[in-house]
């Protein structure tokens, strides 16, 4: 209590002395960079939860890419449960000339059977749950396709060969889609309007989907039966499993950003650790003193505890808020990738979170050395020499290592993954370390050759070479990692856009009936448009490799199950098209016409482990058969050229029924007559490209807004422990401009050496950065882009100027008060 | 009756030359309200012995007894807490916490005892030595000889059986250093305290009741 009184009452007079303003600013910077991921994971997740059993439109579904037996529905009436259909398909839609790309959902009655549609009398209106279904020959459409197609409530619109009335505007539906279909807006209609649509042909793509719900019990014993009773190539889902993959892409991306932000945190964490030392140097007097007037060493650590503790506390406080108003801005600019419309308000565990770090980092980094402060002798009152013992080496690493390594474990949970960044971190920061060292080394021997000011502050970078090399690799971390994401962003995604041919299609068109196929083609070509190789689309199922059934088969790949069990497109085709490339035996020559061969492309054989001739056996139509692998292809898929993994010789599958699939190119000026092609064709689905693409590179723009402002804590990090190593440095340079002053140099002169001293400083860490980012992006556009990457000019500026402005600005800022104070100020000690 | 008793003391320290005794079988018997100066040339060991004395130090051998307690007996806490009963400090460089106003230094051994009404038993003090004007002033505000005056009043604030003093005046000019020291002496006197300082000062070693002589450790 004494303790806390006598805390207190120094705090205000601490404060002035600077480190612990730095400990605050390094622990709430920490504390915000986790709590801002924190709280944005935890509302993302929650909504996920909150939304899961709405996914499903029901408590139990069942999906199929094929139309489903009328019995599962029979059997669960039987069973007292709740029963819909559900039959999506992808179509353009209609109104006059406009058109768009449609997710098109026909529904029974009793849809849905959990969660509501809500709707609104016109587009982007009042929603409200709506009451049953769409009546016969109406729609309920999406404000954004009312938009695009100029229609309003009460228009018609032409779906496949149907004109049907919009009689609401949907706002939202539980079942929203979980793939491309995600990227269209959505349609309502009434399950009976779908014949006269003509939507749906043998072979064309729709999913349909049986919905149940009903008690948990009878559920659960329903799903039992269906489970035993499902074809192969229907899927059973229920609430547990309806988005796992979100969930774990989610659970994923947050775990990544929270590692991104323990960059900054392991930042922060030195400066608390500069801070302390600074802390204890300053406070060796003051507790030998207490010490002389009778304090025990229990109660000079808890005055220095308390003191550190509030800190921390404050710092918790103001790090929590800061990371909550981050996050609100984090996840304003990513709110179109979120399919949810209001985010449940955050779970208040990122601010345990947010307190568990400051009590680590202290714990870690301030506490050892506070605990020497304590063990000074009484005696040092009397002959200043006297220090406390020096700390044992076990006390100053072990609390700290323990700490990080303890916060990695909590944001990662995964003993392996914290294992693999704590030795990759320790790896990359240990090569920052030896680069950062090297520059700084030879800074130093180039400053017989510059002027008096700059060879004053280069000495003085050479003098504390510890400290330079510290904040060489802390800014140079900061600014290389927004220069990567920079390059990454603009460059590479340019430089592979702009890698493509001129000519690459823009269009794809998928479920051309067989015998439209020619008829087709031929109005594409009309049209204007540069029309690629039509191949057919054959759907099948795996059944065995090598004779071996595939569930009792383990596969070279992680997603080697997924590629085994998903169902197949197969294709058949004479010719091997420019984009593919045979790199292992021979593609299909006349004699192999109507032989049982097959030809996988180099991810296939790569997932599955497959070889030359391996014999693989499919299931198309009901009909089984087996196939050796002939050949192997690589495939160059960014040609979108209509491509498959699979390839079977002519003469095999012809018999089979499927539709086709082209790709055309329209040249900028032409007008591209889709609306007239699908109200020809209704049943072909037509993909527009650019759109698709734009809309992937929106994500992606998003996504790197994200990462950058988490990294962008990394910069401030850096500039903390900039402060930090001004702090301690701070009776030094006083000392140091007071004698320069004394010796004549003018105040200019003083300032001009810090300056010099401090854009020296930024220029390495520039320098580093762009080393780093050039590699990094080397290395990310070899493997990851797989394009050439051209060497950039810009980033080496950018680094340069980045670093010298923030480091100039940063030192200059923490030194003024030092340079501008009078030299007889600075020799009494003041 | 003696308040403060040292019994063959010595102080063994190492140095690169091998083991060196800074302080030799030292014998000592102060009485309660006694004033003694400790004077002897420069690194004679006045400061080692004055630390040894008011258990700042434990010696190598020897015993010292403190207002009735064995000092070599008790461990680093149990010393701290008899020092802030019993024990004032005076040093040469003033030694006031900085971050602490000139009052709350003047609380400080107070609060550190336990005390209760320590803010007005410290502003009383202050007023004592003169500086009930300064009361709120941090250290670097005020000149050497109020410093002075502060410590002064911070080493009698708790109305100690024993004031230690290491060259009270050695920072000071000399009428400053005549002012300390009158103050010094009254409250000597005034409050009974035994003081025992080290000095190189011989108008203040002449003030005191009984002078020791120090050379190479040993008392003359
Ligand atoms: N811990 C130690 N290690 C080594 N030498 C020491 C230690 N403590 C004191 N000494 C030495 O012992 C001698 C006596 O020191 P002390 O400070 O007691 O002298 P002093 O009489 O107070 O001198 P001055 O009048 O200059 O203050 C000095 O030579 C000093 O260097
Ligand atoms: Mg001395």
């Amino acid at each position: 209590m004494r303790a806390l009184t006598i805390a207190l009452r120094t705090l205000s007079r601490e404060w002035r002395s600077g480190e612990l303003g730095v400990l605050l600013l390094a622990l709430t910077i920490a504390v915000a960079a986790l709590t801002a991921v924190g709280f944005v994971v935890s509302r993302v997740s929650a909504a996920l939860d909150l939304q899961a059993s709405e996914v499903l439109a029901a408590d139990l579904r069942l999906e199929s890419p094929a139309p489903l037996s009328p019995d599962y529905l029979a059997e669960a009436r039987r069973r007292g449960l709740a029963t819909a259909t559900s039959t999506g398909t992808l179509s353009v839609v209609f109104h006059g000339d406009a058109s768009q790309l449609t997710a098109i959902r026909a529904v029974s009655p009793s849809y849905p059977l959990r969660g509501v549609v809500t709707v609104a009398p016109v587009a982007f209106g009042p929603a409200a749950p709506a009451t049953g279904i769409p009546a016969r020959g109406e729609v309920w459409a999406e404000g954004r396709l009312l938009a695009t197609i100029g229609a309003a409530v009460g228009d018609e619109v032409s779906i496949g060969a149907a004109n049907l009335r919009v009689s609401r505007a949907l706002v939202t539906r539980p079942d929203q889609g979980s793939s491309f279909t995600e990227l269209a807006p959505s349609l309502l209609m009434n399950v009976e309007d779908l014949p006269s649509t003509g939507l749906i042909q043998p072979g064309s793509r729709a999913r349909y989907a049986a919905l149940f719900a009903g008690g948990r019990g009878a559920v659960d014993a329903f799903k039992t039966w269906i489970v035993a009773h499902k074809q192969r190539g229907e899927r059973v889902l229920d609430i547990t499993e309806s988005s796992p993959q979100v969930k774990s892409a989610i659970d994923r991306a947050g775990r990544f950003l929270s590692l991104a932000s323990l960059v900054s945190v392991l930042l922060c964490s030195i400066a608390v650790a500069m801070a302390a030392r600074r802390y204890v140097q300053r406070h060796l007097d003051a507790v030998a003193l207490m010490k002389t007037l009778g304090a025990t060493r229990a109660f000079t650590l808890a005055v220095s505890l308390a003191q550190l503790s509030l800190i921390a506390a404050i710092a918790a406080g103001l790090g929590s808020a800061a990371g909550y108003g981050a996050q609100a801005w984090l996840l304003h600019a990513l709110r179109d990738l979120l399919a949810v419309a209001t985010l449940p308000p955050p779970s208040l565990m990122p601010i345990a979170l947010a307190i568990i770090t400051a009590i680590a980092l202290l714990a870690g980094f301030a506490l050892p050395p506070l605990l020497q402060l304590s063990r000074v002798p009484a005696i040092r009152v009397l002959r200043r020499d006297v220090g406390p013992p020096p700390l044992v080496i076990w006390l100053a690493f072990w609390p700290a290592a323990i700490a990080i390594v303890g916060l990695i474990y909590w944001v990662v949970r995964d003993v392996a993954l914290m294992a693999g960044f704590v030795v990759g971190l320790a790896v990359f920061l240990a090569l920052l370390a030896l680069c950062g060292a090297l520059l700084v080394r030879f800074t130093g021997s180039v400053r017989g050759r510059v002027g008096v000011a700059w060879r004053y502050g280069i000495a003085n970078l050479a003098r504390r070479r510890a400290e330079s090399v510290v904040q060489v690799v802390a800014f140079g971390l900061g600014i290389m990692v927004l220069l990567l994401l920079a390059l990454v962003r603009h460059d590479l995604l340019e430089d592979w856009r702009a890698s493509l041919p001129v000519d690459v299609p823009n269009f794809f068109f998928i479920n051309i009936p067989p015998g439209d196929r020619e008829a087709f083609l031929a109005t594409l070509r009309e049209d204007g448009a540069e029309v690629s190789r039509a191949l057919p689309m054959i759907r099948g199922r795996m059944t065995a490799i090598n004779g071996r059934p595939l569930d009792e088969l383990t596969f070279a790949k992680e997603d080697g199950e997924g590629f085994a069990n998903r169902e197949q497109n197969l294709t058949w085709s004479t010719e091997l098209g420019a984009d593919n490339q045979i790199v292992a035996g021979h593609w299909w020559r006349p004699e192999d016409t109507g032989q049982p061969l097959v030809s996988v492309s180099t991810e296939y054989r790569d997932s599955l482990g497959l070889k030359l001739g391996d014999a693989l056996s499919f299931d198309v139509a009901g009909e089984a058969f087996t196939v050796k692998v002939a050949s192997v292809r690589e495939v160059k898929w960014d040609s979108f050229q209509p491509n498959f993994f699979l390839v079977f010789p002519p003469g095999l599958l012809d018999a089979t029924a499927g539709t086709w699939m082209t790709s055309a190119h329209f040249a900028p000026d032409v007008r591209r007559p889709i609306a007239k092609l699908v109200k020809r064709f209704p049943s072909v689905s037509v993909f527009d490209i650019d759109s698709i693409l734009n809309q992937v590179r929106g994500v992606a723009d998003k996504a790197a807004v994200a990462v950058q402002s988490v990294f962008a804590f990394t910069l401030l990090a850096g500039l903390t422990v900039l402060l930090a190593a001004v702090q301690t440095s701070r009776e030094e340079r006083r000392f140091e401009s007071a004698i320069l002053r004394t010796l004549g140099a003018s105040r200019r002169t003083v300032r001009a050496g810090v300056l010099a001293e401090f854009v020296t400083l930024g220029l390495l860490a520039g320098l580093l950065a762009a080393l780093g980012a050039s590699v990094a992006g080397y290395l990310v556009a070899k493997h990851v882009l797989d394009v050439r990457y051209s060497f950039d000019a810009w980033i080496w500026l950018w680094g340069l100027a980045a670093g010298a402005a923030l480091v100039a600005g940063g030192g200059w800022f923490a030194t003024r008060s030092v340079v501008n104070q009078s030299p007889l100020l600075a020799l009494r000690g003041g | 009756m003696s308040v403060l008793k040292a019994e063959s003391i010595s102080k063994e320290v190492t140095s690169p030359e091998g083991p060196l005794t800074i302080v030799r079988e030292v014998e000592l018997d102060i009485a309660a309200g006694e004033s003694v100066a400790i004077v002897g040339p420069s690194g004679a060991g006045k400061s080692t012995l004055l630390a040894l004395l008011a258990g700042l130090d434990v010696p190598t051998s020897g015993q010292v007894w403190l207002a009735g307690q064995n000092l070599t007996a008790l461990d680093e806490d149990g010393r701290a807490r008899l020092r802030a009963e019993r024990v004032g400090f005076v040093f040469q460089a003033f030694h006031l916490v900085p971050a602490l106003t000139a009052l709350e230094n003047v609380m400080l051994p107070l609060e550190l005892a336990g005390r209760r009404d320590a803010q007005a038993h410290a502003t009383q003090t202050l007023e004592r030595v003169g500086l009930r004007a300064r009361t709120g002033h941090y250290p670097r505000q005020l000149s050497g000889g109020e410093q002075q005056r502060v410590a002064l009043a911070r080493a009698f604030v708790t109305r100690p059986a024993v004031l230690f003093a290491d060259e009270p005046t050695g920072n000071l000019d000399a009428a400053t250093g005549k002012r300390v020291c009158d103050l010094l002496f009254d409250l000597n006197r005034d409050l009974q305290t035994t003081v025992v300082l080290v000095t190189h000062d011989h108008a203040l070693a002449a003030r005191c009741g009984r002078a020791l002589h120090m050379d190479g450790g040993r008392l003359a």
